[in-house]
């Protein structure tokens, strides 16, 4: 990773500029050409190192969505968190050492095709599904600082 | 800007901004809106709070962060505002939100996350962060992931999302 991409990570995880071109401005805080920019954040998400450049939303503004938990037998995890991706609302999607092993976050436009989403994914998935929506969030998000090596 | 055309910009930009020269005027083309239409909407998103952050989303993982514990605690309901924000204050954690038990099998209400390069760091971490707030008194289950499924942006507005499934039927759109 080259240094620019290292600036544009530690910079811009917050405050991308909102003007007509921001790719330029953020060069001209950082000494680099707009194209210099461009060529970092494309890279920057084709090796996988970005999901996106742009907003993370307030769960609770934006629509509804929830925690959810299933457990599954280690043999049969993976074809059920393929069904489980399948639903256009559930975005992450992890095993983690548990007996609850899948869990996913599943968001909707509002409540009710929230709660909607969760019986169709508890069908497909075959499993019981355990929901567990914020009930208040101590954490700014602010971004992830790196410690780069 | 009426609300067919805020979810569709919200639409446009929940996976992220194009990599154009404007891509502020890039989204408005498609969206047949102008880009200061595009900019001043953004920007009132992220003055009301419907944004929280406006910026690059990194992934972990692929940033050398290997190890991911989800860290759940079961903390008594006078205790659990204040243990709240001692966690959230942690340089490690990433992530504290509360979360309704589900009893009988689900015991834990406070739900932190904490990335680090391997899992014997994270661990480390974790005791750290337990001796400094005096939290051994509190039962926690460390829930390390072992596998990635899906990792993207939450699709809060969908194709099924009822306003904009109409308006799109009557105007004959696509998105």
């Amino acid at each position: 990773m080259n240094l620019l991409e290292q600036q544009l990570i530690d910079e811009y995880q917050k405050g991308l500029p909102v003007c007509s071109r921001p790719y330029l401005e953020m060069g001209n805080r950082l000494g680099a050409s707009e194209s210099d920019v461009v060529s970092a954040l494309t890279r920057l998400k084709e090796n996988g190192m970005l999901s996106r450049i742009g907003p993370v939303f307030n769960h609770k503004k934006a629509g509804a969505s929830t925690l959810a938990a299933m457990a599954v037998p280690e043999d049969e995890l993976a074809a059920v968190a393929e069904r489980v991706n399948a639903f256009e609302g559930v975005n992450h999607n992890y095993a983690r050492e548990h007996k609850f092993n899948l869990w996913f976050v599943v968001t909707a436009p509002d409540q009710g095709q929230l709660q909607t989403a969760l019986k169709e994914i508890e069908l497909s998935g075959g499993y019981k599904v355990m929901s567990l929506p914020m009930v208040k969030s101590h954490f700014i998000d602010l971004g992830f600082k790196v410690k780069w090596q | 800007m009426d609300e067919i055309s805020q979810l569709r910009l919200r639409k446009a930009i929940q996976n992220g901004l194009p990599l154009t020269q404007q891509p502020y005027l890039t989204l408005a083309q498609e969206l047949r809106l102008t880009e200061d239409q595009v900019m001043q909407t953004i920007n009132d998103w992220q003055d009301d709070g419907m944004i929280k952050r406006f910026g690059l989303v990194v992934k972990h993982h692929t940033l050398g962060y290997k190890a991911n514990a989800m860290v759940v605690w079961d903390i008594p309901a006078d205790k659990v505002d204040e243990v709240g924000e001692l966690l959230s204050l942690c340089d490690a954690v990433t992530l504290c939100y509360q979360r309704p038990r589900q009893l009988p099998e689900w015991n834990y209400n406070l739900f932190s996350m904490i990335h680090g390069q391997d899992r014997d760091t994270v661990l480390q971490q974790l005791a750290d962060i337990i001796e400094q707030n005096g939290l051994s008194g509190f039962k926690n289950d460390v829930l390390f992931s072992y596998k990635l499924f899906k990792q993207c942006g939450g699709q809060y507005v969908q194709a099924s999302t009822e306003k904009l499934s109409k308006s799109l039927v009557s105007q004959g759109a696509t998105l």
